[in-house]
């Protein structure tokens, strides 16, 4: 259970910590230069920076949808760039994922896709034939509940809308029980008001479940109101890692380079000052 | 079992109970599906088993293809030069053919489709023509027209425009039924004569689908002639079943390869051309 | 308001399909070229084809009405026909499985990809006629030839569209399925076959309709089913009955065609 490992905080190793992480992609790009990250408590980490800055393969390094170049990622002290291939597949058990484009199978219903969240714990055969454990399927039934979706089940994820289609999403992810969340840009693809719920959700996700999310996001205004913590990549380097209260012009700057940060004044801004928006 | 429902602290959820079961499909769902696998594995069971299949064979099938291709190796290379001149007639065949069959195709194509067929009459006609056609194999029309002509390329020029007509019309035909009404009405409104109207409002419109198909049914009908000679209706096929029936293993495996080559480079050669033109 | 006449062109021609006269004028050369030379060098013996054109009325009189009395051997060969056109649909469509999950680029290591699509290419390339043969040379005539012939051709066939939908298909469920830990037959159940499934039913419907196009013909070489019935019927000039057979074939096929079409119309 998550709650277990809030304790195991005090301990030697931390939750997340990323050592030295190198990708150089074969066509000679260096994406990630060492990047170096420690993640001591469930916190929501922000990732921040401009397209190519290296966020997307950051992500994905950790749980080897990349394969890194060099470095270690310790999760719970285990280095997940040292494991075979069996030992991954274990270690991405732990690690849940959430996604732009939602990535559901689209032809399935809600409840597969949610349930699929478990398929490292359940046996081919069994899995093939949907047979999964009764604590499964109720845990599923809760989650769908706590995201939202309760009595959506049996609806195809197809005929969902963007904003349900990421609930079912998190609640994939959340199904694996994992002690770490990854999210891609889990709010690009959609309007701004869904964003701010799906943002409200991760963060209170995050403090019930007392796991860590780390989380790619171009917004930096929902980065600012939700996060606990910003990192700033500029170059596949970390240029920027504090409170999210600490991220200044100045840091915004040296993430992106220079532009005039102050929030232009329009009149469909009805919602100028971002902090105080926190559930 | 509660160990694993999340529990949110904080904010007290009211205690529900949640299904107990989930099943992927109804119970309705899963008979359907029984049905139709075991209507599947009835159909095969009853095809295999009235096939009455000798067994026997297989235990030795591996034995004898091995015994085969150590017959086909080395292919005997001097035997091409001979086989230069079939293969060009090959492609004649296959070339002349499908011209005569486009030929035929586009009034057969207007018969066939519904705005410009003249009545039911020849709608009927045109779709029979349709039909008779493409569900003839061209080998099979490649025996007919032997028995006419007696053996040779021209019957086997004639096999390939039989089949290909139909194949080229059918295309045709529904080109020229998708084409826009108000085309034709604005040409039949400046008062021009049926014929007018099939030359100036539909053969442009249906012309690019025309070429399209005929090119790709030609690079079809190259794998075709290859075959024709074993009903002795010219081209490569000859030499390969009698190469094959006097057991003359290596000169078979050099005209496999050449028709390897041809059928390759005709493929390649109509995918270029039909992508140019679209 | 004098507009000099002569200020339009005084000739309009439409523009041709091939874009310039010059086009045009070396389209119908090359074609006349093309004409005079292949006409040459297959040396067609007009007074040959000339004979022929009687023979040809004398066969089709022959072949009014069509001789239906001999049914059950026609029966017999056409059974046969569904028959192996049938069987072959299934044991082609499990062996195309793994060529099809070989051959798709996004799923399997690349020296393996390539065996697989060169195994696609030779096995297309030859005509169902060919691969018949060698099978008779194999197994002895008879439908076992057909059904091994026409299995081997579907599973190539089938093999190659499941490849190209494979590849087709969105990567981001299966990136999804992968992150939670899933191995290679999970991700394969639960990211690639609902997305392919559909589809692949599609093509599988459209070969049982050609297989069964194809077992007519494949047993001119000796491999079983109505075809060859119908050769034999050919080399006695037994032309009434042939008829029959052809008549039997062209029913069957176009309901074949049309029970493809409906079926796969279901599908959607």
């Amino acid at each position: 259970m998550s709650q277990g490992f809030h304790a195991a905080t005090g301990g030697a190793s931390p939750l997340l910590a990323v050592e030295g992480l190198t990708k150089v992609y074969p066509t000679g790009k260096r994406a990630l230069g060492g990047i170096d990250v420690v993640i001591d408590r469930p916190q929501l980490v922000a990732v921040i920076g401009s397209s190519g800055a290296g966020k997307s393969t950051f992500i994905r390094c950790i749980n080897r949808l990349v394969e890194p170049t060099a470095g270690r990622i310790l999760l719970n002290g285990e280095d997940i760039v040292a494991l075979d291939r069996k030992g991954l597949r274990a270690a991405r058990r732990r690690i849940g994922m959430i996604f732009q484009e939602y990535n559901l199978v689209e032809r399935l219903s809600v409840m597969q896709n949610v349930l699929s969240g478990r398929l490292g714990y359940v046996g081919l055969i069994a899995s093939l034939r949907w047979r999964f454990p009764l604590e499964d399927i109720q845990a599923a039934f809760a989650l769908l509940d706590r995201v939202g979706l309760d009595g959506y089940h049996n609806q195809r994820a197809d005929a969902l809308s963007g904003g349900q289609r990421q609930r079912v999403g998190i609640a994939r992810a959340l199904m694996q029980r994992p002690d770490l969340l990854l999210l891609d840009e889990p709010t690009a693809s959609l309007d701004p008001k869904t964003s701010r719920q799906i943002m409200r959700l991760v963060r209170e996700l995050v403090a019930e479940r007392q796991t860590p999310a780390i989380i790619n996001i171009h917004d930096v205004a929902l980065a600012r109101a939700y996060a606990d913590r910003i990192i700033g990549l500029r170059d596949g380097i970390v240029v920027f890692d504090a409170e999210a209260s600490a991220l200044t012009e100045a840091a915004l700057t040296e993430i992106y380079g220079a532009e005039d940060w102050a929030p232009a004044p329009s009149e469909d801004d009805d919602e100028p000052a971002l902090i105080g928006m926190r559930p | 079992m509660t160990v694993h429902q999340p529990e949110p602290r904080g904010t007290p959820v009211p205690a529900r109970l949640y299904p107990d079961s989930w099943e992927r499909y109804s119970f309705k769902e899963r008979l359907v599906h029984w049905l139709w696998l075991g209507g599947i594995a009835f159909a095969a069971a009853w095809s295999v088993s009235a096939l009455d299949i000798e067994w026997a064979f297989f235990a030795d099938a591996h034995e004898q293809a091995a015994d085969l291709i150590a017959r086909m190796w080395p292919p005997r290379w001097s035997y091409f030069p001979r086989i230069i001149q079939p293969l060009i007639e090959t492609l004649h065949i296959a070339t002349l053919g499908t011209m005569i069959a486009v030929l035929f195709a586009l009034p057969v194509a207007f018969l066939a489709a519904r705005n410009t067929t003249l009545n039911q009459g020849t709608w009927l006609i045109g779709r029979a023509m349709l039909v008779l056609s493409r569900s003839i194999n061209t080998v099979i029309w490649g025996l007919l027209f032997v028995a006419i002509f007696g053996p040779g390329p021209v019957a086997g020029i004639c096999a390939v425009a039989a089949r290909s007509v139909g194949f080229i019309a059918k295309l045709v035909a529904e080109a020229i039924e998708e084409v826009d009404a108000g085309q034709i009405e604005a040409v039949e409104a400046s008062g021009a004569r049926t014929f007018q109207v099939y030359a100036v409002a539909i053969l442009p419109q249906t012309l690019p689908v025309l070429i399209g198909t005929t090119i790709y049914r030609w690079d079809i009908n190259v794998r075709e002639s290859s075959v024709l000679g074993f009903v002795g209706a010219g081209g490569i096929g000859l030499l390969l079943y009698a190469s094959i029936n006097q057991f003359a293993w290596s000169q078979a495996i050099v005209i496999l390869i050449a028709i390897l080559g041809i059928v390759i480079i005709s493929e390649a050669l109509s995918a270029y051309v039909r992508s140019r033109i679209v | 308001m004098s507009a000099p006449a002569s200020s339009y062109p005084s000739q309009w021609r439409a523009p041709s399909i091939f874009g310039s006269p010059g086009r045009r004028l070396a389209f119908w050369l090359a074609l006349a070229a093309y004409l005079t030379w292949s006409l040459s060098t297959l040396n067609v013996d007009t007074a040959r084809i000339l004979a022929g054109l009687p023979r040809a009325w004398n066969i089709l009189e022959r072949m009014v009405p069509p001789d239906f009395s001999r049914w059950q051997l026609l029966l017999t060969g056409m059974v046969e026909s569904v028959q192996i056109a049938i069987a072959a649909t299934i044991v082609g469509a499990v062996f195309s499985i793994p060529i099809g999950i070989a051959a798709a680029a996004n799923l399997s290591p690349r020296p393996l990809y390539l065996a697989a699509r060169g195994l696609i290419v030779v096995g297309r390339t030859f005509h169902e006629v060919i691969i018949a043969i060698f099978f008779v040379k194999l197994f002895g005539f008879g439908p076992v030839a057909g059904l091994l012939t026409l299995a081997f051709s579907s599973a190539i066939f089938l093999g190659k569209m499941l490849a190209e939908d494979i590849e087709n298909m969105k990567p981001g469920p299966v990136e999804a399925i992968r992150a939670t830990g899933a191995s290679f037959g999970q991700i394969f159940g639960y990211a690639v076959v609902p997305q392919v499934l559909v589809k692949t039913l599609g093509v599988l419907i459209y070969r049982l309709d050609s297989n069964l196009r194809h077992s007519t013909v494949i047993g001119i070489v000796g491999a079983g089913g109505i075809g060859q019935t119908l050769s034999a019927s050919f080399s006695r000039y037994d032309f009434d009955f042939a008829s029959a057979i052809l008549l039997t074939i062209a029913a069957m096929v176009a309901f074949g065609e049309w029970f493809s079409d409906w079926a796969r119309r279901r599908l959607r």
